[in-house]
């Protein structure tokens, strides 16, 4: 993308908070809804000789992401000190991995407006996180529960151009992780942070512009608006021949806009070196391999066996694997009834509209899987009527009672038996000797008038063929 | 050489209070101990991989199985100043 002859220049930095129940290093709960200081111990609060011992599934998540996201996975990967004074950084250095991080080399691809893309991953390391910090004015309140939960910091190249790209990037990073299983994903609550480094050159040049990052983003319409904001903001800037001062900012979502949090002069000094208090980590192939066996089937590879194996088409197949948990219950239902489309239909009209409505996700559905899927078999082998099928949806909405229960309960079967629609149309004819000899004499528009009363009589569940067969017969009389 | 501004700027990063006196003294001494230490850069380390850990144990790890001990007020029994069961401390923006 080229803006008046500029060209934006975006890497992402992520930070993913890994799904274990143990801190990275240390055996505290990780436990969001903890009351103050609730999953803290002496070594996440940095209490003196209070020594790290590695969360063997932190390990493994960080593997199993950096697999996903075609990492080179190291064999032997170091923890480094990372020194700086922060108070919701006890210790004083937090507990990072600085030259040989356990995944590097990688990459992703997706499209944006149908244009596909390749974005490298540069590297995804494993760190803990620090404490919450809550800012009183006169005095700074400091919660360690946060402190020491595992994060993956994953690191893409500058290879971004536009803010649109960049949160396209970011949620595709988000769906693999939340297929891995391996983090929630969840921007409000800071499990997935992300942090935007935004720079312009002019078209054609090789050099990069100064580089400003945006901190304090939690949600990705947000990355899209302050990345569009910024590269504004650095454009106009240099026009009016001015320098971009390389600087933190923090986005401001009410005013759309992004402010000065630090500048590069009081910029951190890390010294960095090796954690003496933990040794390496090393992988074996048989470790590696066999996580690799385990990992799922990831969202495009799901996107496009559903297409093939289903028969759906790409619009339907993006929309149901956009969540692994959607995904499942699509597969699930299609098992009850062997009808792909109709699951799809069903799902993507009624049950994907009912649940944005009431802010629910498909955990939460009243409707489970295999109700929706004996749903839609019931009207492919004709016991109900599609119109039925809707009120009896909203039925299974209410109370999530199987369908058949609710049809029993209520009575909505569709009748098929000629019989018993016979005895209906007996009555009717019955009733209306005035009609029935009128249409006898010729006026056969009239056949509507005694369908929709046979309709009404049978309260709508007269299968509407089988009625209209046995209506003409017996109005010949 | 290590120098003055040098100790003010390590001090400065993990915001201790040194005197200029205290700065000239503690220069001298870190400069001993590096000419100290220099002797390890005259050995021949080509072909040598640098060191993380001398040990060469196997990566020692734990299970993900939560252990909690300590109450959150024995976590703050310690706090120099506290608020409920958070720390304060001096302001920090």
């Amino acid at each position: 993308m080229s803006m008046r002859n500029y060209e934006p220049v975006i890497g992402l930095e992520i930070h993913a908070q890994l799904k274990t129940n143990t801190k990275m290093f240390s055996s505290d709960s990780t436990r969001f809804e903890a009351s103050d200081n609730e999953n803290t111990s002496p070594v996440s609060v940095g209490m003196p000789g209070a020594l790290p011992v590695i969360n063997k599934q932190a390990i493994d998540f960080a593997i199993r992401a950096g697999l996903a996201l075609n990492c080179q996975i190291r064999k032997k990967s170091v923890f480094s000190r990372k020194n700086y004074f922060y108070p919701d950084l006890p210790k004083g250095y937090q507990i990072s991995q600085y030259d040989l991080p356990i995944c590097e080399e990688g990459f992703i691809e997706f499209t944006v407006d149908d244009e596909p893309k390749k974005i490298q991953i540069i590297r995804a390391h494993l760190e803990e996180d620090a404490g919450k910090s809550t800012h009183q004015g006169d005095y700074t309140l400091i919660n360690l529960n946060r402190s020491g939960i595992p994060l993956l910091e994953i690191v893409s190249g500058p290879d971004l151009r536009s803010g649109k790209e960049a949160s396209v990037y970011a949620r595709t990073v988000r769906q693999i992780l939340r297929y891995l299983d391996v983090c929630d994903g969840n921007l409000e609550e800071g499990s997935l942070r992300c942090d935007c480094n935004v720079s312009v050159r002019k078209v054609g040049t090789e050099k990069f512009g100064t580089r400003v990052e945006i901190k304090n983003i939690n949600s990705f319409r947000f990355v899209e608006k302050a990345i569009e904001f910024e590269i504004e903001r650095q454009i106009d800037a240099i026009e009016r021949g001015e320098s971009i001062v390389q600087e933190t900012r923090l986005y401001d979502p009410d005013k759309n806009k992004t402010f000065t949090m630090r500048t590069k002069e009081d910029a951190q000094d890390y010294r960095y070196f090796p954690e003496p208090d933990l040794l390496p980590v090393i992988l074996t192939e048989a470790q590696l391999s066999k996580i690799k066996l385990e990992l799922p089937e990831l969202p495009q590879q799901k996107c496009s066996r559903f297409q093939k194996q289903y028969s759906l088409p790409f619009y339907d197949s993006e929309i149901l694997t956009a969540e692994r948990e959607l995904s499942e219950f699509f597969e699930e239902a299609v098992k009850i009834c062997n009808n792909p489309k109709g699951v799809s239909n069903w799902m993507m009209t009624e049950l994907l509209r009912e649940l944005n409505e009431a802010k629910l996700t498909i955990q939460q559905s009243p409707i489970s899987a295999v109700n929706l899927g004996t749903l839609v078999g019931l009207i492919d082998k004709g016991t109900i009527s599609g119109k039925i099928a809707k009120t009896i949806f909203a039925e299974m909405w209410k109370t999530s009672d199987h369908p058949e229960q609710i049809i029993k309960a209520k009575g909505l079967t569709q009748i098929t038996d000629p019989k018993a629609i016979g005895l209906i149309i007996d009555e009717l004819i019955a009733k209306n000797p005035g009609p029935v000899s009128e249409y006898r004499a010729g006026k056969t528009k009239l056949l509507g008038f005694f369908v929709g009363q046979a309709m009404k009589a049978s309260q709508g569940q007269a299968n509407p063929e089988i009625l209209n067969q046995v209506l003409l017969e017996k109005l010949k009389g | 050489m290590i120098n003055t501004s040098d100790i003010e700027k390590i001090a400065q990063l993990s915001r201790l209070e040194i005197t200029p006196d205290r700065a000239k003294e503690l220069a001298d001494q870190l400069q001993r101990v590096l000419k100290h230490f220099e002797q390890i850069s005259h050995v021949d380390t080509k072909g040598v991989e640098p060191l993380i850990t001398p040990t060469e144990i196997e990566t020692y790890w734990r299970e993900d199985s939560v252990v909690q001990e300590l109450t959150p007020e024995d976590m703050l029994a310690n706090a120099p100043d506290k608020i409920g069961n958070l720390f304060r401390v001096p302001p920090v923006i």
